[in-house]
């Protein structure tokens, strides 16, 4: 568990209208039937809004799990 | 300064739900939970409203979108439909809109055009558009979809092509609007953006015939077309990205990698925009803003301070309530009525009305006074009673959250502008609350204020005249009855979609379907003017009538609350009965359909002659035999009858 872990959770939640609880890092399109590449966009947005950051068009296409999600805005974490 | 509740309103104890206003998402979000469990919808309503207020964005939108949705039967919601036709992703804009129109009571059904198919879809008559029969259209369009040669390669352009770009796109829009005229609904055309850089750098700024040049005559065509097409409206989303700051708005790796061009922090302020315009549209209006005065109209308690403490200069703080007068008389131009609700002694409030030297409002300025120490849901009340108007269409001004929490639990359909704390955000609240947006104006509109201070005088009028028969006398009336013309047309479609009280059938028009029954051979559409010793009412009600054989069939009437309880509906009337004479008719009929408004309506086929009879739904079918039967002009009414010449097309 890490500081981002608990809002990017929250924010999928939301954008896929799930309780917190179904959303776990090993979360993907594969496992949430709301995950569309619409929804998808829906999230990035969100996480950009909650997060204060404009992902590169290549780490959105990293972001194929909850975790990997986690570990790409990790990444800009560190660098911010 | 407001943080001290410093009027003798802070006497009132809060309900005891009124806990100091949370800042925390989380906490609302579990309130709005715990409230539509237990079946609160008010308490439910406002914590997802101000969850949206706090923390607007994607993730909150998805939040209170299904929730509201889950609220929908038990607020008194309206709705309406959209289509909005696109050149860009706007599908993540979406929730955003339905977010801020449900957080102001409007239940927007969208549908999406297909990805640049605007033109096909608002230029085939059989698309899907006109099929989902809309209330509005929204045409989101970017520059540099529509004139990419005056986007992209400006630079390879001569002063000819220029023209030529810019006069083929002004074609395009203008048959745009042109294919949407016959469709229900309205139009709401975006204005382009500038670019931001331009394409000939510096060298831009140094010519007429510039690239921003070139974008402003395309908006240029586009505002010409909302003047003169009724069912097109403009919506300045330049302006929108110019007050964001382009630079911020713009997101080129979306862009590029998804088609949406607008920043993910920004896209809430164009759903603000869009749902702002929806507001008016939808009719989803304030007809009326009460005003608190203590630190809401003006600096300082008067009780206290006096007329003289009062702030009310061009320097802080006073002139953050000359920005709130200044915000209120902007309202009051274009029709929205003012009233004062405030708790305070009548004598000091009333003199600092009329002379305090920095107000930019006056006594005249309102159509109504509620300046004592009764609580201001009754004073909400009895406004709301003297204007004619339903609660519902009334705003609520107030400094003091305790008294905006307590109107809120009192009267929930009353409208609560939500204020900052700070008195240097409260003009801008006020410009930015969508319920006193309007998208057009009617000379009615512009001269309702002064209707109603007439409408004052003319009840004093009536308290001191003896019979209700010599105070009718006294008012002189005229009344005039003609069909409906070109320029009477939009007043006339607007009251059948406003009116609500004396309203037969409330069926709502268009001004093309207005226009359709005009020339109509089978139909008459009549207007009511009226002109008293107080002045001219201008025109307040509308007929419709059907005409098959034997019989005239009464599709519509209405008249204006602002004429109701004067027997002007009997002249009406006796007008209508000449006009289905005129036309051969042996039968009069009628319909009336209840609605929660229309009750003073109730009695009005039952009261002129006509024979009655109840039918499945609740609603009653009326009959008067022309043959038998009249309904006279009450005496005290001099009735002009303007001749339609004949229903026999478009006179």
């Amino acid at each position: 568990m890490t500081s981002v872990d608990a809002p990017v959770r929250r924010v999928a939640a939301d954008v896929f209208g799930l309780p917190e609880a179904e959303v776990t890092p090993e979360s993907s399109p594969s496992t949430i039937v709301t995950w569309d590449s619409v929804q998808h966009l829906s999230l990035v947005l969100a996480l950009e809004e909650e997060f204060g950051v404009q992902f590169d068009p290549e780490d959105i296409e990293q972001m194929t799990t909850i975790g990997a999600i986690v570990d790409v805005i990790e990444q800009y974490k560190s660098r911010a | 300064v407001t943080e001290q509740v410093a009027e003798p309103s802070a006497e009132v104890t809060a309900p005891a739900s009124k806990a100091p206003r949370e800042e925390d998402p989380a906490e609302l979000r579990k309130r709005a939970d715990e409230a539509l469990e237990a079946g609160d919808a008010l308490a439910a309503e406002t914590a997802l409203r101000e969850l949206w207020a706090l923390a607007p964005g994607h993730a909150s939108a998805a939040f209170v979108v299904p929730r509201f949705e889950r609220l929908r039967e038990a607020l008194p919601l309206q709705g309406s439909k959209v289509a909005i036709l696109r050149s860009f992703t706007v599908e993540p804009v979406v929730p955003l809109l339905r977010a801020t129109a449900f957080a102001h009571r409007l239940d927007l059904e969208v549908r999406l055009g297909e990805f640049n198919a605007y033109a096909q879809e608002l230029l085939d008559p059989e698309s899907k558009v006109y099929a989902f029969a809309p209330d509005a259209v929204l045409l989101a369009v970017q520059a540099r979809d529509l004139v990419p040669r005056l986007w992209e390669d400006f630079a390879d352009l001569d002063g000819d092509a220029v023209t030529a770009a810019v006069d083929d796109a002004s074609a395009l829009l203008r048959s745009l609007a042109g294919a949407f005229r016959g469709a229900q609904g309205t139009l709401v055309l975006h204005t382009l953006e500038a670019p931001g850089v331009p394409s000939r750098g510096l060298l831009d700024s140094q010519a007429a015939r510039s690239q921003a040049e070139a974008i402003r005559q395309i908006n240029r065509t586009i505002a010409e077309l909302a003047e003169s097409e009724r069912h097109v409206v403009v919506l300045d989303y330049d302006a929108l990205v110019a007050r964001r700051g382009r630079d911020r708005w713009f997101d080129r790796r979306k862009w590029l990698t998804t088609r949406m061009p607008i920043a993910a922090g920004e896209q809430v302020h164009l759903a603000y925009e869009w749902a702002g315009c929806l507001h008016a549209l939808a009719g989803k209006v304030c007809k009326a803003i009460a005003v608190d005065l203590d630190n809401t109209l003006w600096g300082g308690v008067v009780g206290e301070d006096g007329v003289d403490g009062l702030q009310l200069d061009g320097e802080y703080p006073g002139a953050a309530f000359r920005e709130v007068q200044r915000a209120l008389l902007d309202l009051h131009q274009r029709g929205v009525l003012l009233a004062v609700c405030s708790k305070n002694n009548p004598a000091e409030s009333l003199e600092a009305l009329e002379r305090h030297p920095g107000m930019l409002l006056r006594r005249e300025h309102f159509s109504v006074l509620k300046i004592n120490w009764q609580d201001k849901a009754t004073n909400l009340l009895e406004i709301a009673a003297e204007l004619n108007i339903g609660i519902d269409a009334v705003g609520f001004l107030d400094d003091n959250p305790v008294e905006r929490e307590l109107v809120r639990r009192q009267l929930p359909d009353v409208t609560i502008v939500d204020l900052p704390r700070d008195p240097l955000g409260f003009a801008e609240a006020i410009r930015r609350s969508p319920v006193f947006e309007r998208v057009s104006l009617t000379d009615e509109d512009r001269a309702r204020g002064r209707y109603y201070a007439e409408q004052g005088q003319r009840r004093r009028l009536e308290q001191s005249a003896g019979s209700v028969e010599d105070f009718l006398s006294s008012l002189e009336m005229r009344v005039e009855i003609a069909p409906v013309t070109p320029a009477t047309l939009p007043r006339t479609a607007q009251l059948t979609q406003k009116t609500n009280q004396f309203n037969l059938t409330t069926l709502r028009y268009t001004e093309a379907e207005i226009e359709e029954l005009r020339s109509s051979a089978a139909s008459d559409v009549l207007t009511l003017k009226v002109v008293d010793r107080f002045g001219d009412n201008g025109l307040v009600g509308v007929a419709i009538l059907h005409f098959d054989g034997e019989v005239c069939e009464i599709d519509s009437l209405l008249m204006s609350c602002r004429v109701i309880g004067r027997t002007i509906e009997t002249a009406f009337l006796a007008a209508v009965v000449g006009e289905a004479r005129k036309a051969g008719a042996r039968r009069l009929s009628g319909r009336f359909v209840p609605t929660a408004k229309n009750a003073p309506a109730r009695e009005f086929y039952s009261s002129h002659g006509f024979a009655g009879a109840d039918v499945e739904d609740g609603s009653s079918v009326w009959d008067l035999d022309l043959d038998t039967q009249t309904v006279a002009c009450p005496a005290w009414i001099e009735l002009t009858i303007v001749d339609a010449g004949s229903r026999n097309g478009a006179g």
